[in-house]
């Protein structure tokens, strides 16, 4: 559902925002907490932070509708953007040095340090996995439905390719394309380190900056 | 290189809505060979071979992390722990480093070209391979670099994915997540108070239907209530129960002149049964998941518009036309009240026949339908007399009964036993005390118990006690 939405959708939901319509919030609540939360849980692990992100991430496009510009992008990726953001931040922040060891229980985004290391080194590698995690997951779910079904049988219910391809109707060939290009895009994730806001975007304002400008630039 | 084969996300890998064809390119051609140098069918290009030969080389041709602190991982963890790996073995590459001269002796290699063997990496990542495509393929990884490179990095994805965890919200999330915001900026358009337990319920049933499979759209439910004191029951799937929501709602729609559900040329006056059977009655087919959206979008545009009624009307509550039922009539606030009881109930139908958990509405939601239910319960109580055509107690006192809800969503409620038009029950004499859980009592308003079945305790006048329980049985109805 929340997938290749319309921009027309975008659009509608930009202007109901902007108009104060709580409806509208509930409706954007309902199509991308899912998705906000389930990034910000990969890189936090934790669902009391993972909430408060949540709750972070609607509350300023919210109270900021305009620092989301429709004819930049999909709002999907803004959300994702900024709840990957806020999120990384907050690992950043709550993980101070020494601690960084201790996050590494709560998913398996996470890796356990090793001895030796300095607390700067294993605070930034615990901060890259997970947000190579929340990138994967973003990634997968953002793939077409064919290339994601193929992974899907292959990883998570071990059909190998003669049976899906099988499964799915296509050919072994198109089964090996398939895999591999899957695996390709997620690949894609170990990409640079912590996310900067996409080109184009707008950085909704941040309400304990008062020198952020409130999305208004054009 | 293609980008098909790197895909280059210019806003970074949420810049993409679909990822797979960046430049409209899905098919990967020749994707590492940046000097576009073409490996065609396993041909020896003399200029690959110092590459795949000397790992020391790579460096200039290979712009990924330096091979040599790396090493191919092991064979993925299956997703399940304990089962058996399929295929073979993982090759120990690089440490078994020269299966090579079997190249030259001329087996297994000679059967797949490169081209071939590169294809087959992602299948091989993820053990997909049958067995003698993966002993060709780690066989190969020994020779060529660009497949050994693209083999570590597709290994390296595979440790990315990872089950889709956290599918369910908690459903509290939603009306802390949304106060907050409201908090930060109030609404110029809010929800009206009495609208929100139906926003809510919908939402809560259109995430458990969001997360059902194909096949479970067809498991059977049976919709029971209670019809002139008899417990009677029909049969239909989920997507019959969603249908039936639908058809229902529509009836505030039709209120609202919102288009109505069932088509434009559908008689008024249809009760919610009629409505329903008229749904389900109108395709040659039963209804599939497809039924979601036109619920769903339905349910938005009467959240929405309510909204702005209310906003518009003068004074609270005062907002839209009253509802029919057919033979009842609801003011629009009780109506969107009653849809959002019937939308949790069926939603447990639903959550039951496809074993999944489904808690009862939030507190202060519950409180309000309870509230409904005590409202309407005097002119059931007067219907049941009616149908008994019991007489009137003639020249008694009025009377009435002390409904105690326990447990979230609670509080006590006065019923008037003569009647909604008897005596009003400040005066009325209180002959009983029943005391029941909120959900224990929706239940039973909802036909799910029977009222002999209802765990309730009370004191006084036992009559007076299965008056009222039948009678919150008999609010129920298809």
């Amino acid at each position: 559902m929340a997938q290749n939405a319309p921009p027309r959708w975008d659009r509608a939901m930009h202007l109901r925002l902007a108009r104060g319509e709580a409806a509208a919030l509930g409706e954007l609540y309902d199509r991308y907490a899912p998705l906000v939360h389930g990034l910000a849980h990969r890189v936090l692990a934790e669902d009391a932070a993972a909430d408060a992100i949540t709750r972070e991430v609607f509350a300023r496009l919210w109270e900021h509708p305009d620092a989301y510009q429709p004819e930049r992008g999909p709002l999907r990726t803004w959300l994702a953007e900024l709840a990957h953001r806020l999120a990384v931040q907050r690992l950043r922040s709550t993980a101070p040095a020494g601690a960084a060891a201790a996050r590494g229980d709560g998913g398996g985004a996470h890796e356990r340090d090793r001895p030796g290391d300095h607390a700067g080194e294993q605070l930034e590698r615990t901060v890259h996995r997970a947000s190579a995690a929340a990138r994967a997951d973003y990634i997968v779910e953002s793939m077409p439905v064919s290339l994601r079904a193929a992974l899907e049988l292959a990883y998570f219910r071990r059909r190998d390719c003669r049976q899906a391809a099988a499964d799915l109707g296509i050919t072994e060939d198109e089964a090996h394309r398939r895999l591999r290009l899957g695996l390709q895009l997620l690949a894609t994730a170990h990409g640079s380190g912590p996310l900067d806001p996409p080109l184009g975007y707008d950085t909704p304002p941040d309400p304990a900056d008062p020198s952020s400008n409130p999305g208004r630039t054009t | 290189m293609t980008d098909a084969d790197h895909p280059q996300h210019p806003n970074g890998p949420y810049g993409a809505d679909n990822p797979e064809k960046p430049n409209g390119s899905e098919e990967p051609n020749d994707p590492e060979e940046p000097n576009g140098s073409d490996h065609q069918d396993g041909s020896e290009n003399p200029r690959d071979r110092p590459r795949c030969n000397n790992r020391d080389d790579r460096g200039q041709w290979d712009d990924q992390a330096g091979l040599e602190s790396v090493r191919i991982p092991m064979q993925r963890t299956p997703a399940e722990d304990g089962g058996p790996l399929r295929g073979p073995a993982p090759s120990p590459w690089p440490q078994a480093p020269a299966p090579r001269p079997a190249r030259r002796q001329g087996r297994t290699p000679e059967q797949f070209s490169h081209t071939a063997l590169r294809s087959l990496l992602g299948a091989w990542a993820l053990t997909a391979c049958s067995p003698r495509e993966a002993a060709a393929v780690e066989h190969h990884l020994g020779d060529c670099g660009s497949c050994a490179e693209e083999a570590l990095r597709l290994r390296d994805a595979v440790g990315l994915l990872h089950p889709a965890e956290n599918l369910d919200l908690a459903p509290e999330l939603r009306p802390r997540v949304l106060a907050h915001c409201l908090g930060r900026r109030p609404p110029r358009v809010p929800v009206p108070d009495w609208a929100v337990p139906y926003e809510a319920e919908t939402a809560r049933l259109d995430a458990l239907l969001k997360d059902i499979g194909g096949a479970e759209w067809h498991a059977p439910v049976r919709l029971r209530w209670y019809e002139h004191g008899r417990r009677v029951s029909r049969r239909t799937t989920v997507a019959g129960t969603v249908a039936h929501l639908l058809s229902v709602d529509g009836l505030v729609a039709v209120a609202l002149e919102l288009a109505d559900p069932l088509g434009a040329d559908t008689p008024g006056g249809l009760g919610p049964t009629k409505r329903t059977e008229a749904y389900w009655g109108a395709s040659p087919v039963p209804p599939t998941c497809l039924v979601r959206l036109p619920w769903r979008e339905q349910s938005r545009r009467l959240v929405r518009t309510v909204s702005f009624l209310a906003e518009e009307a003068a004074e609270p509550g005062a907002a839209g036309a009253p509802v029919s039922y057919g033979d009842f009539v609801l003011p629009l606030p009780d109506a969107l009240l009653e849809r959002a009881f019937e939308c949790w109930i069926h939603a447990g139908d639903v959550a039951e026949a496809v074993a999944y958990p489904y808690g009862p509405p939030a507190a202060n939601h519950l409180h309000r339908m309870i509230d409904l239910a005590a409202r309407l319960l005097p002119a059931a109580l007067a219907r049941r007399r009616y149908d008994r055509a019991a007489p009137a107690r003639a020249g008694a006192h009025a009377r009435s009964l002390r409904l105690e809800i326990e447990g979230a969503g609670g509080g006590e409620w006065l019923v008037p036993l003569e009647g909604p038009s008897g005596p009003a029950s400040e005066g009325a004499e209180e002959v009983a005390h029943v005391a029941l859980d909120g959900v224990e009592f929706c239940r039973l308003a909802a036909g799910r118990i029977p009222p002999q079945d209802a765990m309730a305790g009370g004191t006084g006048d036992r009559e007076a006690i299965t008056e009222v329980l039948t009678a919150a049985a008999a609010l129920s109805r298809l």
